[in-house]
């Protein structure tokens, strides 16, 4: 079984049918790479995935779990968390307090528990932060915990929104061009930080990305959108030959 | 060594919070010996409770407006209900039980009633977008206290009488007691209000907010603030943690009520104590202490009702001047100009140190 | 008074209403920013009159002109000092710099003017309208009222739809990125914007002083608020909406005042705000937008 099916996935806004006839499978532990050129739909699907938009046709697998209509938070709960294409950090809380946020609903206490100081409250606060702290390690982040996330490096803020997205322990992981605004040796780095994750976490990833040496680098399969619908899809580099495909980029 | 590094991360923020705790209990012991030394003048004593009303209101208001990121222009309101459930209950059992527990049961309903009516105006109000939501609250703070103003409660032996119109549609008994006089509100509440009392809920206050901050609450209510869609990514559910600290932010400005209420004899729901003018004086003591910072709050508060009594001379410019450092502060702090001009000069004296 | 008495009244406060509201209504359509001194333009507009015509005894329209002009200038230098140095920043600290604004001008005035009553000449000399042989008289400012009201809110629909500049104001209003793009001068179509509202305001306040001949520098908040309400009524970003807005809101304020009690209807014109915006955010004639993510 699939980890991430779509069946016929579509959905129109005003009079614009946006994705249409969207089909994909992604099995566990791929790194399946999401491409088409602009406007094409790709985010339109991510939101459609996570549960931002309601489609208005199809439906959403994840092992088999349909998720179509669910709410981001549910969907969040059932397993796929993913990152923005513009980065989309609690800017004015810590680098560590961003990760704890993302641990939140998997170390639980009440509100009650929490004003009055509790013995729950303690131990709990103790178990999210030696977690948090770990996961910063994992990233390479550590020595920036007590920073403001805003005054990361940017290369170091997208990292840090990637190890809060694996801190709500996801089966899927949503990409969204993660490559977005950096240069070569930042993508030479998140190459390795994907690779990484996908290695440490047996996380299966899906992601958009424009950047064709990060795709041909790091995807497996790759699925091809043009106009809201799938133009390609298979193995990497039999997508990328595809002449229909050069086309849609690069024009007749 | 993780033990040593946690353990420092843990008291830094608490010791943060431990100076805020006593700055306000060495204030309280400053000033109870200036008052025991006869320094203080007559006027600044009947300052004191008032001082402490402020306060807590302005750390409630800073709970919504900086911790949760949303503007409220109608706390006055939810001090307004505070205020008159605690008064209405002291007054109805101003014989029956003694002034300590009497007061403690006030501070409760006051607490609870205000905590109700935030939760039921947070349910509608904290779905609208930013500005609008504002002037929402602003509309529900006025229509609380206008309502209050056409209330008329009364109790006699039939049991209690409510009435919209006037005081004698209440066809209360020889016996009766008139609780709520519609726009002659409340008169003969206890006065169980005192300096000792009023810094003691600045200190529960503090308490309840601080470790609601530094609570996973506290941090979800954040995270909503800081980037609303990806909290809800990471699966936060953002109608919930709005409400809840928009309820606790009115609870607290219903137990500044309290403390207001039983201050004075008689308690009237005018424009100029819970009217939308309160609200935004309020609002001028949190931006001007620090959108989120709860000890500015604190000194904000206290500094902006002192400064006038104290220099009489300035007391016309006071408001002046307010709106013109409010004006002025809003600009250098939230320009986009100001925000690029300061990240650049830190980017070129430090190059990314720490928060 | 008769039910047509209090419905005429209604009419007129609704005009006045009105005339904030478009104020406000283009604002926030053009500048997307909810300008919360508005109301104490209306004030200050107010002042001047009184000023000019009580006090230096000059010909009530020469006053309202000047009026318009001290308006204008103050809107436009409002404008550039406190609110474009903000453009782009989150809409809550430009709310929260508008209030500071609002407090400014309320305390200057205080202290120029001092906190006393000013009893207010009406600029409106005509003889009141009698009708049904002297059953139904309606003032002169109430007629005044109306007729300006409805001139000034078709001259604007006009002036929007047809002439350069105020196709220029729509543009800024759909994006100002674009409008920019296309070689429009966003920050004079925007300093224009509040001009406009300004004068009007000015207006408004002359006919606001004249039907309620008080003055005090606290005049022009509430009706400044209310006029906010029946710019969301009738939809925020429409002119015929804000004068809908507002003459709707005008009757049913003052019916509420007649029949009902003077507190309560205070009350129930800030419901009529929360039940739009929770169930037709839109307004009555408002557009829907939607949120990138």
């Amino acid at each position: 079984m699939a980890l991430l099916e779509t069946k016929n996935l579509g959905i129109s806004f005003g009079g614009l049918r946006a994705v249409n006839a969207f089909d994909i499978s992604v099995e566990k532990g791929q790194l399946y790479g999401l491409i088409g050129p602009n406007g094409a739909g790709k985010t339109t699907i991510f939101n459609l995935l996570t549960g931002v938009y309601q489609p208005d046709e199809g439906a959403i697998l994840l092992e088999g779990v349909n998720l179509t209509g669910k709410r981001t938070i549910d969907i969040c709960k059932a397993g796929i968390a993913r990152t923005f294409q513009n980065i989309r950090l609690f800017g004015d809380m810590t680098v560590l307090d961003n990760v704890k946020v993302g641990l939140h609903n998997h170390y639980p206490y009440s509100t009650f528990e929490g004003i009055f100081r509790l013995p729950r409250y303690r131990k709990v606060e103790k178990e999210m932060n030696t977690k948090a702290k770990e996961l910063l390690e994992v990233f390479g982040l550590e020595s920036y915990a007590d920073y403001q996330a805003k005054n990361l490096p940017y290369g170091q803020q997208r990292k840090l929104e990637i190890a809060r997205a694996m801190a709500t322990e996801p089966k899927l992981l949503l990409l969204d061009e993660p490559a977005a605004g950096m240069n070569p040796n930042e993508t030479k780095e998140l190459m390795e930080t994907i690779r990484f994750v996908r290695e440490r976490f047996d996380m299966t990833i899906l992601l958009i990305e424009h950047d064709m040496k990060l795709v041909s680098g790091i995807c497996e399969k790759l699925t091809v959108l043009n106009f809201g619908e799938v133009l390609a899809q298979g193995d990497t580099q039999d997508v990328l030959n595809n002449p229909e495909v050069i086309t849609a980029y690069l024009g007749s | 060594m993780e033990m040593k590094i946690n353990k420092t991360k843990i008291s830094k923020t608490t010791k943060n919070d431990l100076i805020t705790y006593g700055m306000v209990i060495l204030v309280y012991i400053v000033v109870q010996l200036l008052v025991s030394t006869g320094h203080v003048s007559s006027l600044v004593q009947g300052l004191l409770v008032p001082f402490c009303t402020y306060v807590i209101v302005a750390v409630a208001l800073n709970l919504t407006v900086g911790i949760l990121g949303e503007l409220s222009l109608g706390h006055a309101g939810f001090m307004c209900v505070g205020a008159f459930a605690s008064a209405v209950f002291s007054l109805a059992f101003k014989e029956s039980i003694p002034g300590g527990l009497r007061f403690f049961l006030a501070l409760l309903i006051g607490a609870a009633a205000a905590a109700v009516v935030g939760f039921l105006v947070g349910i509608p109000v904290l779905r609208l977008r930013g500005d609008y939501l504002a002037i929402v609250t602003l509309a529900f703070g006025e229509i609380i206290k206008n309502i209050i103003n056409a209330l008329y409660l009364g109790v006699d032996s039939n049991g209690i009488h409510f009435s919209m119109k006037d005081a004698l549609s209440l066809h209360m008994e020889e016996d009766g007691l008139m609780l709520i006089k519609g726009a002659q509100g409340v008169t003969g509440t206890p006065n169980d209000s005192n300096f000792t009392v009023g810094v003691l809920l600045i200190l529960i206050t503090l308490f309840v907010v601080l470790n609601f901050i530094h609570s996973r609450t506290g941090r979800a209510v954040m995270s909503i603030r800081d980037n609303r869609i990806a909290a809800e990514s990471v699966g936060i559910n953002v109608t919930k943690y709005k409400l809840v600290a928009f309820t606790l932010s009115a609870s607290l400005a219903g137990v500044a009520g309290v403390l207001y209420a039983h201050n004075l004899s008689t308690l009237n729901a005018l424009p100029k104590n819970f009217g939308y003018n309160m609200s935004i004086l309020i609002l001028v003591f949190v931006v001007l202490g620090g959108i989120g910072n709860i000890r500015g709050s604190i000194i904000a508060a206290v500094l902006l009702t002192l400064l006038p009594e104290v220099l009489r001379g300035l007391s016309d410019y006071r408001m002046l001047i307010y709106s013109i450092v409010l004006i002025t502060m809003m600009i250098f702090n939230w320009s986009p100009n100001a925000v690029f001009f300061r990240k650049r000069l830190k980017q070129t004296l430090t190059s990314g140190r720490k928060a | 008074m008769s039910f047509v008495a209090h419905l005429i009244n209604g009419i007129s406060l609704g005009s006045v209403y009105a005339l904030i509201a478009l104020g406000y209504t283009m604002v926030y359509g053009i500048a997307k920013m909810l300008n919360f001194a508005h109301g104490d333009v209306i004030m200050i507009g107010g002042y001047v009159v009184f000023v000019t015509a009580s006090g230096m005894g000059l010909p009530p329209l020469a006053a309202i002109v000047i009026s318009m002009a001290v308006c204008t200038v103050l809107g436009v230098t409002i404008e550039r000092v406190a609110y474009r140095p903000l453009r782009g920043a989150s809409p809550l600290a430009v709310l929260i710099t508008a209030i500071g604004v609002s407090y400014l001008l309320q305390n200057v005035a205080l202290l120029v003017f001092g906190s006393d009553t000013k009893a207010f000449t009406n600029v409106v000399t005509m003889p009141n309208l009698e009708l049904f042989g002297g059953q139904l008289i309606i003032k002169s400012v109430t007629v005044v009222t109306v007729i300006v009201s409805i001139i000034i809110m078709v001259g604007l629909n006009l002036f929007v739809k047809r002439t350069k500049l105020g196709r220029a104001m729509t543009a800024v209003s759909e994006d100002k990125g674009a409008a920019q793009l296309m070689g429009i001068n966003v920050n004079g179509t925007i300093a224009v914007t509040f001009a406009i509202g300004s004068a009007l305001a000015a207006v408004a306040g002359v006919l606001l002083c004249s039907a309620y001949p008080s003055l005090t520098p606290y005049t022009g908040s509430m009706p400044g608020i209310k006029a906010f309400v029946a710019a969301v009524f009738g939809g925020i970003g429409s002119i015929p909406g804000a004068f809908i807005g507002g003459i709707l809101l005008g009757i049913i304020e003052n019916l509420s005042k007649a029949y009902i009690s003077s507190q309560l209807a205070d009350a129930i014109v800030f419901s009529i705000l929360i039940i739009v915006l929770l169930v037709k955010p839109t307004g009555l004639l408002g557009k829907k937008i939607l949120e990138k993510v």
